[in-house]
């Protein structure tokens, strides 16, 4: 912790070293529209994202760089970008898992950090180890630690959210199953199973369909969209851009900076489209069959 | 050859010590259970969090640790004797309270400090973890023994005795005493407590050590704060070590950490059965080493040892997901059902 501050009074020391960086993060020539756009005259409550100026950098290289970003409620919301974008960190500093070097953000009218019990998360499938002794059950239980004090055990009623939220991604016949005796797709089932279980308002999944067959594809995107029914806001971090815009309400353009926030509809254009991935010709002519495929 | 094996005395051996010499073995097999509990119980944690080798390196830089805490302890003392003019020469005192409780804050202090080092070290350059251990342990352990033989007048202490403590002597230290009734000897009880409270704490705060070494981004997002589920983790495997270190040695410490656990894990994939395995690998390992050091007269720590390290070769053999029996058991059944003869020879007749 002390370091951590060395190296914080350090930043501030030496602003040239971060200007340095800065220059080296994509240019991108528009002009940003109000943060606010799709959430004017909204409680500050009931806005369920909130961010403002966001900069997080890895080793003195800013990862993501002044994103401000605010999130209406009940949407089903993809983040796409290239590599190396920052999308998985976006959502990683938006939970208060790693150290920002600037700005702030909000969940539900309240600090990340104090407000994540309204909040569900899906990592990636490839962060945990599924040689782990527990068994299909107990990962989808741990979902319902958040709602438990210190010192509680799960009983009887959240054993019986647990078996809902299985039933409802079909891995019930699996409930006593150990983890490490799963496909790619059931794990994701899992993963997801757990993050119904935290019963939160906001969801975060990165990568949910990374590794994962079409079916299970097509069944976990009509849960999301069972989600959004119930008035929930979902975050999703998504790498396929065909896909991109039929599933999607709205979309987060992420290349460093914040390209574009808007509906899927009138962010994802060719234009934009190439404003965020750059001169990458593969994906660009990628990007120019998919709007394609869209007018048609 | 036969003159190399002792012979096996079945009286002397395994009715003995439960019967007429029961007050010395009674508690060395006890002193023994309490240690392979705690340290499997904590190691089960260990293992999961692919941490298992720390264990071993608290247990060798404490010993930088242990020096200053004697060397401030002695000084305290020094001058505290000089104060009221005790000649210490005359009248040794001084491994009284304070000694116990300078050594014991520190060993915490370097168990901590050790932890910190290679997360510091793994997480800030590009140095992965096994590595960030060795640079650690080995480094701390060297400055313990440039302290001791450095300040030797000084230091009732060495690097042998810390790693090679002997489990057998237990019976002859001094017991602890209620009034007039004495309880058990004072290493037994420290221990006792310790295995108690690691045991209360692995109940009591079980949810939060489950979620926080499966997914910690899932734990933070929680409120659980994953860190400090670390830090706190480590300071009580220093607190283990510690206890168990100068009545059993590093050895026995070392090895339990992880034999208990890794056994478990052979035989289940259930977690809470997995720590009441690995208690059970600890009252199995500890009867087994006890007896086995009485047959051969030897070091009952290390026997201890060997014995866990017996009872995981027979659960590697036996275990059902992974034993080396069921598997052969299964491929013969297999290969029983397919018609393997015939594609064998077609080949070798196309070629």
């Amino acid at each position: 912790m002390l370091l951590c501050g060395l190296e914080q009074l350090n930043n501030m020391l030496h602003p040239s070293f971060m200007a340095q960086e800065k220059d080296k993060i994509p240019r991108i020539e528009t002009t940003p529209p109000p943060a606010n756009r799709w959430t004017k005259g909204l409680a500050v409550e009931d806005i369920p994202l909130e961010i403002h100026d966001l900069t997080v950098a890895y080793h003195h290289k800013p990862v993501l760089y002044g994103i401000d970003l605010a999130v209406p409620p009940g949407k089903l919301i993809g983040i796409i970008g290239p590599n190396g974008a920052g999308k998985s960190t976006l959502i990683k500093a938006i939970m208060g898992l790693l150290p920002t070097d600037s700005g702030w953000v909000q969940i539900f009218g309240k600090n990340n950090r104090k407000n994540l019990k309204r909040v569900g998360y899906v990592p990636q499938r490839e962060s945990v180890d599924w040689d782990f002794p527990v068994s299909v059950m107990d990962v989808v239980l741990m979902g319902r630690y958040g709602k438990l004090g210190l010192f509680k055990r799960p009983g009887k009623e959240d054993r019986d959210i647990a078996s809902a939220c299985l039933e409802k991604v079909k891995m019930m016949p699996y409930a006593d199953r150990q983890i490490a005796n799963l496909s790619g797709g059931q794990q994701q089932r899992v993963f997801l199973a757990r993050a119904l279980a935290q019963e939160s308002d906001l969801y975060f999944m990165d990568e949910p369909f990374a590794g994962v067959d079409a079916a299970t594809e097509s069944s976990i995107i009509g849960l999301l969209h069972e989600l959004r029914q119930k008035g929930k806001t979902i975050l999703v971090v998504h790498h396929d851009l065909p896909t991109a815009r039929n599933y999607f309400d709205m979309l987060v353009l992420l290349n460093m900076r914040l390209v574009d926030f808007g509906p899927t509809e009138e962010v994802f254009t060719y234009e934009k489209l190439q404003k965020t991935y750059g001169g990458r010709l593969t994906i660009l002519s990628e990007v120019a069959e998919a709007v394609r495929q869209n007018k048609g | 050859m036969s003159e190399m094996i002792p012979a096996l005395d079945w009286q002397a051996i395994f009715v003995a010590p439960w019967t007429t010499e029961f007050s010395i073995y009674g508690w060395i097999f006890l002193m023994g259970f309490l240690v392979c509990a705690a340290c499997g119980l904590a190691g089960n944690y260990l293992i999961l969090r692919r941490m298992a080798l720390v264990g071993d390196a608290i247990s060798h830089s404490v010993l930088p640790g242990l020096a200053i805490a004697f060397l401030a302890a002695n000084a305290w003392t020094n001058r505290q004797a000089a104060g009221e003019g005790i000649d210490l020469a005359v009248e040794p005192s001084g491994h009284g309270i304070s000694y116990g409780f300078a050594i014991f804050m520190g060993a915490l202090i370097a168990g901590v400090l050790t932890t910190l080092m290679i997360e510091i070290i793994h997480t800030r350059t590009r140095i992965k973890q096994d590595a960030a251990i060795g640079i650690t342990f080995s480094t701390l352990f060297a400055f313990g023994v440039v302290l001791i033989s450095v300040y030797a007048d000084k230091v009732d202490l060495d690097a042998d005795c810390v790693l090679h403590g002997e489990i057998a002597f237990v019976s002859i230290q001094p017991f602890f005493t209620i009034g007039t009734y004495q309880l058990a000897p004072s290493p037994v009880i420290r221990m006792g407590l310790v295995a108690f409270l690691t045991l209360g704490l692995m109940v009591v705060f079980y949810k939060e050590l489950l979620v926080s070494s499966f997914d910690p981004g899932l734990a933070s997002s929680m409120g659980i704060n994953a860190t400090f589920v670390h830090y706190a983790l480590m300071c009580w495997l220093s607190v283990i070590v510690v206890s168990a270190f100068e009545a059993v040695g590093a050895i026995l410490v070392i090895a339990m950490l992880i034999l208990p656990g890794a056994t478990a894990s052979m035989l289940t994939t259930r977690f809470p059965i997995v720590l009441m395995l690995s208690l059970l690998h600890a009252a199995a390992s500890s009867v087994l080493g006890l007896h086995l050091a009485i047959w051969l007269n030897s070091s009952t720590a290390g026997c201890m040892v060997v014995a866990g390290a017996g009872i995981f070769c027979v659960a590697w053999v036996f275990s059902p997901s992974q034993g080396i029996l069921p598997n052969w058991l299964k491929r013969r059944q297999n290969s029983k059902c397919l018609p393997s003869g015939e594609i064998g020879t077609e080949t070798v007749g196309e070629s």
